[in-house]
């Protein structure tokens, strides 16, 4: 799992022992003592080891919370609060659970955003890459499960909506559905094995991260210059004290944040309903998923238009999971020879186009999709009656007061009502559109055609001649401020 | 960075324009003046606070709101409001025993006869729920089930703020006039309603209208719902809230308080409210200090392991 040569020496008789039988002393000595790492890293790149602290917690705390847990539509949303009430440190194992998966999400699409801003799909580490993109496709696999179990009014309605779209997918998408949900409804057999495979997914996740780590220490880390180690002598350092250190102090600043969550807002990312246990005949007036899933259940709201045979549902379950499936492609889909983004200047602003995108998507799936941006005139009003003659008659008013006095002369059999007219508007869904149409672009398009097109500034020779003239220029601006202070 | 620049205008823009068209849900709940004892990061319940919002529940509430999630024990455990350290065990308590035991219950577990007797509650045993089923709970208010408040402040949004709100929303009598065998409400004269008040403007702007209650339902302006159905004013702008099944139920002394405290209105809104918020969330005292011991200790473990590191680091140019 090394990449390199392996300088492990056992010590003592046991150790010469087992290494001579199994190894595993030697490859976690190569793997986390002795790798060769950039030493030019930034703080961008500490999220691959809060990420292993994540899942740690989430299966600590979820391997407890299951002994606790009742996995029935009668049981699970008392067994719960009972977590939180009589378990001792139950409503800690909880929170932390909970607020963990939050802050698992946040620390994934850091790292995303880290890989795709400094080119590390590139080369030979587009399978490092891909297995990336299948632990993130696992990871929301294993929140939806998740969020279903406490049986509150969102964990139903949304594993609802979800199991409804796979239902929409031609031929194959009802048999799915049942087989997902155990039946032809959202029951008991539903919730006991989301139960079952939320419980079996975030192993098969580890089993990932292995192959994702050992894929990592074939090429190498990528680092900031995107250049290659040229010279390990002077450009590397061993990861262990160096990177060790670096990425617990990152480790433990996340932490820092995370039980500030924890401890003082622990229901701030959650939504109120789920505290309200499911209730099949109620629907919540806006059904929407945790924060982190909201971009792409705008993407699938985006889309409201038929395209020949195809509803816009199936449309909107096609472009859901095609903004998932677009990432395994990616190291093909990037033509640029330039791995970092600091010397592609054009693609830069594309790439922050491309993360605002994202956050805006988010906040487009938080929001009613008929809410007006730019409203395009005043609503209007309409009388609906019908008159002498018996016909049905509606009249259009700008005010109140003429409408109101219409109806006020209108006798008893008229059956006069008065409704809305909503002024044409710029609203959420448009917006939503276009982010949707600027995700894809960014990949199919403007990706592909700027490798071949745009003009990139010159990358340095290696990894230690960017790292001395980073220092000049930081020197020179440091000489500048004494300069200044001095006179 | 010019796009940065462009996507923040953006933004801006953006959230200017949409939060002068929100309209329409339950009036934002503001809460008691001075907020909650139990606010803030350092916050605790008072628990003379939660004593009283007991006895307010149990006069008042639990007439028809269960409380299934909660046991007489729970009240006598540390963090509760009649915690005792002589009884370290809640269940031994006297006065926890004598709550219990003010209710009747039907004991879970069948007698030699196979009947399931009635006996007085112990404090092990969960809250005396109202009504044995939600169908016996449905049909007694006019078809709607008052919902269980074991975690109400967490299943709303506001919280303990919305409770307050809500309980003392409701519309005073100058508002309600009844007109043949309609009662309609004024919502000039319902703050937090989000139409004009009375005393603000000199004139009744023409497109007001009134809300028009419908039988067995009580408009509240903090309820979430929609008011346009009922109201005879201009439909783009209805007030703010919805009808409830629940009747107003604090008037001035509704209970006595044992502690002599004068029951005003407001005094038991805010009483219940900082009961059910200590009902919803009991460890909330124990969570915040159990912080303060783990973000201290993360903090100085952070400060010594960003010295190591500059000191691992200091011969290394990167």
């Amino acid at each position: 799992m090394s990449g390199h040569e392996s300088t492990y020496q056992p010590t003592n008789g046991f150790t010469k022992w087992l290494d001579s039988r199994l190894p595993i002393v030697r490859l976690l000595y190569d793997t986390v003592i002795t790798f060769p790492t950039p030493k030019n890293l930034n703080y961008w790149y500490v999220f691959g080891a809060v990420l292993s602290i994540c899942l740690g917690i989430q299966i600590v705390t979820g391997i407890v919370l299951a002994m606790h847990y009742e996995p029935s539509v009668d049981g699970a949303f008392a067994s719960v609060e009972r977590i939180m009430r009589d378990v001792p440190y139950g409503w800690l194992l909880r929170y932390v659970h909970a607020n963990g998966a939050s802050f698992f999400f946040l620390a994934v699409y850091i790292h995303m955003f880290r890989g795709l801003y400094y080119g590390s799909y590139k080369g030979s580490r587009d399978m490092l890459w891909i297995l990336g993109c299948l632990i993130f496709f696992l990871m929301i696999a294993t929140a939806f499960l998740g969020y279903m179990l406490p049986w509150g009014q969102m964990s139903f309605h949304g594993a609802n909506v979800i199991t409804g779209l796979i239902g929409a997918l031609p031929l194959i998408g009802e048999p799915i559905q049942t087989w997902l949900m155990g039946g032809p409804s959202l029951g008991n057999a539903t919730l006991q094995r989301f139960f079952s495979l939320h419980y079996l997914l975030p192993f098969m996740i580890a089993g990932v991260v292995v192959l994702h780590v050992w894929a990592l220490h074939v090429p190498g880390n990528n680092n900031p210059t995107g250049v290659e180690v040229q010279n390990a002598e002077v450009e590397t350092v061993p990861f262990h004290p160096y990177y060790t250190v670096k990425d617990g102090f990152a480790v433990l600043v996340f932490l820092l944040v995370f039980f500030a969550f924890v401890f003082y807002t622990p229901n701030v990312l959650g939504h109120a309903d789920n505290f309200i246990e499911a209730n099949p005949l109620v629907t919540p007036a806006h059904i929407v998923p945790e924060w982190y899933l909201l971009p792409f259940y705008a993407i699938l709201r985006a889309i409201t238009f038929d395209i020949g045979p195809m509803s816009a549902k199936l449309l909107g379950v096609l472009a859901m999971f095609g903004s998932l499936a677009v990432l395994f492609v990616l190291p093909w889909l990037d033509t640029s020879k330039v791995k970092s983004m600091r010397y592609r200047p054009t693609a830069r602003q594309f790439f922050f186009g491309f993360v605002f995108t994202c956050l805006m998507l988010g906040w487009c799936g938080a929001t009613n999709p008929d809410t007006p941006i730019v409203p395009f005139g005043k609503d209007k009003l309409v009388v609906s009656y019908i008159d002498e003659a018996g016909e049905s008659k509606q009249e259009t008013f700008k005010e109140f007061a003429p409408a109101d006095i219409l109806i006020s002369r209108l006798p008893e059999s008229a059956n006069a009502s008065i409704a809305v007219e909503a002024a044409p508007a710029f609203r959420f869904v448009h917006l939503a559109q276009l982010l949707t149409a600027y995700y894809f672009a960014y990949f199919l398009i403007i990706l592909p055609f700027l490798g071949f097109r745009e003009k990139t500034d010159p990358e340095p020779d290696s990894i230690e001649k960017a790292v001395e003239a980073e220092h000049k220029a930081r020197s020179k601006v440091s000489a500048g401020d004494q300069a200044e202070a001095s006179a | 960075m010019n796009f940065v620049r462009l996507a923040f205008l953006a933004f801006c823009f953006l959230t200017v324009q949409v939060s002068a068209n929100a309209a329409g849900g339950g009036a934002h709940p503001d809460g008691p003046e001075g907020g909650f004892e139990f606010e803030g990061p350092f916050g605790k319940f008072e628990m003379h606070s939660v004593q009283r919002g007991y006895q307010v529940y149990k006069e008042v509430c639990a007439s028809c709101h269960s409380m299934k999630l909660l046991s007489y024990r729970n009240l006598g455990e540390v963090g509760g409001p009649f915690y005792d350290p002589d009884y370290p065990n809640a269940n031994d308590n006297p006065l926890i025993k004598a709550f219990a035991a003010e209710d009747i219950i039907v004991d879970t577990v069948p007698d030699e006869y196979g009947d399931y007797p009635l006996r007085p509650a112990r404090p092990s045993d969960a809250f005396r729920s109202p009504y044995p089923n939600d169908s016996a709970a449905a049909a007694a208010n006019n078809g709607a089930i008052p919902p269980d408040l074991s975690v109400i402040t967490k299943a709303r949004a506001g919280g303990a703020d919305y409770i307050y709100d809500l309980i003392r929303g409701y519309p005073s009598n100058d508002a309600i006039s009844y007109v043949g065998d309609e009662t309609l409400i004024d919502p000039t004269k319902v703050s937090g309603s989000g139409i004009y008040l009375e005393s603000q403007v000199s004139s009744r702007p023409s497109d007001v209208g009134d809300l028009i209650q419908p039988i067995g339902q009580y408009y509240n302006p903090y309820m979430p719902g929609d008011t346009v159905a009922n109201y005879t004013g201009d439909p783009r702008h209805p007030p703010k809230g919805g009808f409830l099944a629940m009747a107003p139920q604090l008037t001035d002394g509704r209970v006595e308080y044992l502690d002599g405290t004068a029951a005003t209105v407001d005094q038991m809104a805010y009483d219940v409210a900082q009961f059910l918020a200590w009902a919803s969330d009991p460890k909330v005292t124990n969570r915040k200090s159990l912080g303060l011991s783990v973000m201290l200790y993360l903090l100085g473990l952070s400060i010594i392991v960003w010295f190591s590191y500059r000191k691992i680091w200091r011969n290394i140019k990167h």
